[in-house]
């Protein structure tokens, strides 16, 4: 029984390279955060080099989903329902800290962080965090996923 | 032409309608009667001399808490016009009681003026008789109220999934 | 069953004949060409819009309500995340407003620092917007030099605010601080790259075939429409009324340079491209000059003594040895260099009940630490005068205006920003109805949409 666990380990080691290191991202961007997310997807701070460079504009094609910018309550059931479209596996990470907590939007109109209403996997504070910090906040998702630790 | 010969004529063009005029930090502002406000607007973009051919902002001031003016009416409906032709600007205000929150609409004098009373009608429900669709602009439709009402207080969500807090 | 006409086998069923029924299609407000949150829920005939309606709201933050919260100058950071792209112009725009309704003036460095801090700004809008609606007709190419060039950009805006996008740098009587030294010469080198950006992205795109194709006739409106629907800024001077706020009411130092509105006749897409491409070269113009002509401002030096560091004037503080302390030039810890006591005389307005005193006097002096304490705690603050102003500066988009009103206290009444791209955005219907679906990416592209302006 060892040697067949051994292969099902390497496997899901093999899996899990094959998967952080072939990030689809769907950026959900609604504000200043998307300013960041731009500069960080552009040659300066590429996140090609990662990966994770290919954008798919559509939630079935994608497996991570990057909440970019505020979330307000009129457009948190649209959010919901990305999340709800996108396959298994897919991760979420929050991105900024009004997805995280609501940032210093207090009041009526913005969602007091996202994971209210969907599970994030990773969450990158920063109003709006700097491309260094989005790219430490990605290496520890791919650390996360060739761990391969899922929700359901 | 400068901001006193501009509500001169508005003064001498309607009389009694204009109620008072100031001109506070150089901003030229007239308080007009609500029944002759869409004259006023017409005839400012109509009239050659004046010449206000835009509708800069249209917006509303809520005075629940301004003191010194608790008693009187409640809302204060703003009207910033601009001339591109003579480069002149100024304020218009139609003062309005809670109970009554109606104001007549400015969409037949500038088309823009349907998004910003959707606005104003969102915000703080003052009505605009004559919009053919006064929705909400900003807020979704379930919401209840009109947040930037005084007495609507900044942290009261009405979510529409998720937690309440 | 009527014959399929070859338009309809083109087009789609229906198109044209008037016997097919509308197909109903929302775009957004989660769609990769909309830069920001936006639906737009169009009734298509085949190909071609018939009727458009524009929903917005998914980005409303509250920000006027959340600027009557704290003090005058807490809204600030509210204010950087209007335009986002552009937030040095709204933190300028915001504090112009405010002084206007204390009724005081900025000194002459400040006026300066503004204005170059603007230009820069409104490049970096320029850029993103061109770049941005570049990439959605496919030429990405476009869009990554452009962010290249801004990245020049934001780190020169770095350099002076301490951060790239959300800087909080404008203030009530003022700035946060100074520019620090060698300023000129990276503005130098920033804007080099930037010419050169812009010279590449001219060979790729303004003569090509395909972007023309795309954009010229496209998404135009009339010049009576537009000025009707209240739209300033490029998408006005691109019907040719050459209505330019620096100009018509120059705040800041915009009467002391030298620049031209650029104006195109034609209103559609193309024109707007044409009128954004030239503005960046008049921004970069206008914020050369203005360092070129920048006024020193005054040195305070009280004695020409031995500047002592900061732990050892604390300790003679403490010790009682208070006498002649406040005459000595203390080197204060690098964090704080922008705020000392000569910086902050050349750019702030000599107003105490409103600006923060120098650091060496806030930490010094007990005058200086109760001005300190009583411009910042609860209670006291800045309280203009009760009353209304109305301030007007040339955002990226336009005229964004801000309305403040304030009931004599230490927090404002109500801010009304006037966004510059509410107007294009309630325009948009009209310049969409009649285009095919297609168009609408380069259309909205051009508006340039900023969501937090937008909805605030």
């Amino acid at each position: 029984m060892g040697v067949g666990s051994f292969f099902t380990s390497k496997l899901d080691e093999a899996i899990g390279w094959a998967r952080k290191y072939s990030i689809f991202q769907y950026p959900f961007v609604t504000a200043c955060c998307g300013m960041e997310y731009m500069a960080t997807a552009c040659s300066h701070y590429d996140v090609d080099r990662f990966g994770a460079g290919l954008p798919r504009f559509s939630p079935r094609q994608a497996d991570v989903l990057f909440v970019v910018g505020t979330i307000s309550h009129k457009m948190a059931p649209v959010l919901k329902r990305i999340y709800d479209q996108m396959t298994e596996p897919k991760w979420v990470v929050a991105f900024g800290v009004c997805t995280c907590t609501g940032g210093f939007y207090d009041n009526y109109a913005t969602v007091q962080g996202i994971d209210t209403i969907i599970p994030v996997d990773v969450y990158i504070p920063g109003c709006p965090p700097r491309p260094e910090s989005v790219l430490d906040g990605l290496m520890k998702l791919q650390d996360k996923i060739a761990a391969g630790a899922q929700r359901y | 032409m400068d901001g006193a010969a501009i509500l001169d004529r508005l003064r001498t063009r309607f009389g009694a309608a204009v109620i008072e005029t100031h001109a506070h930090r150089g901003d030229h502002t007239a308080v007009v009667e609500r029944a002759a406000i869409t004259d006023v607007l017409r005839f400012c973009r109509d009239d050659a001399e004046l010449g206000f051919d835009m509708l800069s902002d249209l917006t509303a001031v809520d005075y629940l808490k301004f003191p010194g003016r608790e008693d009187g009416p409640r809302f204060d409906v703003v009207y910033h016009l601009y001339s591109l032709t003579h480069n002149h600007r100024v304020r218009l205000k139609v003062r309005v009681d809670e109970d009554d929150a109606v104001v007549p609409t400015a969409m037949a004098v500038w088309p823009i003026a349907d998004w910003l009373e959707r606005e104003v009608w969102d915000m703080f429900g003052i009505r605009f008789e004559g919009h053919p669709d006064l929705r909400r602009l900003l807020m979704y439709d379930e919401f209840v109220g009109h947040p930037l009402r005084k007495d609507y207080p900044i942290n009261r969500r009405q979510p529409l999934i998720g937690p309440r807090t | 069953m009527a014959e399929t006409t070859r338009r309809e086998i083109m087009l789609g069923e229906g198109s044209g004949t008037g016997t097919g029924q509308d197909l109903r299609v929302g775009m957004g407000p989660a769609h990769p060409a909309m830069h920001g949150i936006i639906r737009i829920v169009a009734d298509l005939d085949g190909e071609v819009i018939r009727k458009a309606d524009v929903e917005i709201g998914y980005l409303h933050r509250a920000f006027e309500k959340d600027c009557e919260v704290g003090g005058w100058n807490n809204a600030i950071p509210y204010t950087d995340r209007l335009n986002y792209v552009s937030p040095l112009i709204n933190n300028f725009a915001y504090a112009s407003a405010v002084e206007k309704l204390l009724g005081i003036e900025v000194t002459e460095r400040c006026r300066y620092i503004r204005t170059i801090m603007s230009e820069i700004s409104r490049v970096c809008d320029h850029l993103t917007c061109v770049g941005a609606s570049s990439m959605e007709l496919g030429a990405f190419t476009v869009f990554l030099y452009m962010i290249k060039a801004r990245e020049y950009l934001w780190e020169l805006v770095e350099d002076v605010t301490g951060a790239r996008l959300t800087i909080s740098y404008g203030r009530v009587g003022g700035v946060k601080a100074d520019l620090p030294d060698g300023f000129e010469a990276k503005v130098r080198k920033a804007f080099k790259e930037t010419r050169e950006v812009l010279a590449e992205v001219h060979r790729l795109l303004t003569g090509n075939r395909i972007f023309m194709d795309r954009m010229v006739g496209v998404g135009a409106l009339s010049r009576e429409e537009t000025i009707a629907y209240g739209i300033t800024g490029p998408l006005l001077r691109a019907v040719g009324v050459p209505y330019d706020v620096r100009r018509a009411a120059p705040h800041w130092a915009y009467d002391r340079v030298e620049f031209e509105v650029v104006t195109q006749k034609d209103g559609d897409n193309y024109a707007r491209y044409l009128v954004r491409m030239a503005e960046m070269e008049q921004s970069m113009r206008i914020a050369e000059e203005a360092l070129a002509r920048m006024p020193v401002g005054p040195i305070n030096v009280d004695f020409e003594g031995h500047p002592i560091d900061p732990a050892s004037y604390v300790d003679q503080g403490k010790q009682g040895k208070t006498q002649g302390l406040l005459l000595v030039p203390i080197r204060l810890s690098p964090n704080l260099e922008g705020q000392n006591k000569r910086a902050l005389d050349q750019v702030n307005a000599d107003d105490k009940r409103v600006v923060l005193p120098p650091k060496e006097t806030a930490y010094g002096s007990i005058e200086g630490l109760m001005n300190h304490f009583m411009l910042i705690m609860e209670g006291y603050g800045i309280r203009p005068p009760a009353g209304e102003a109305y301030f007007a500066a040339e955002g990226a988009n336009g005229e964004l205006g801000f309305y403040v009103v304030s009931d004599g206290g230490d927090r404002p009444y109500r801010v009304r920003c006037r966004p510059p791209c509410l107007p294009p955005m309630a325009a948009l219907h009209r310049m969409i109805e009649g285009e095919m679906v297609a168009d609408l990416i380069p259309t909205f592209g051009s508006v340039n949409m900023i969501g937090g302006e937008l909805d605030r």
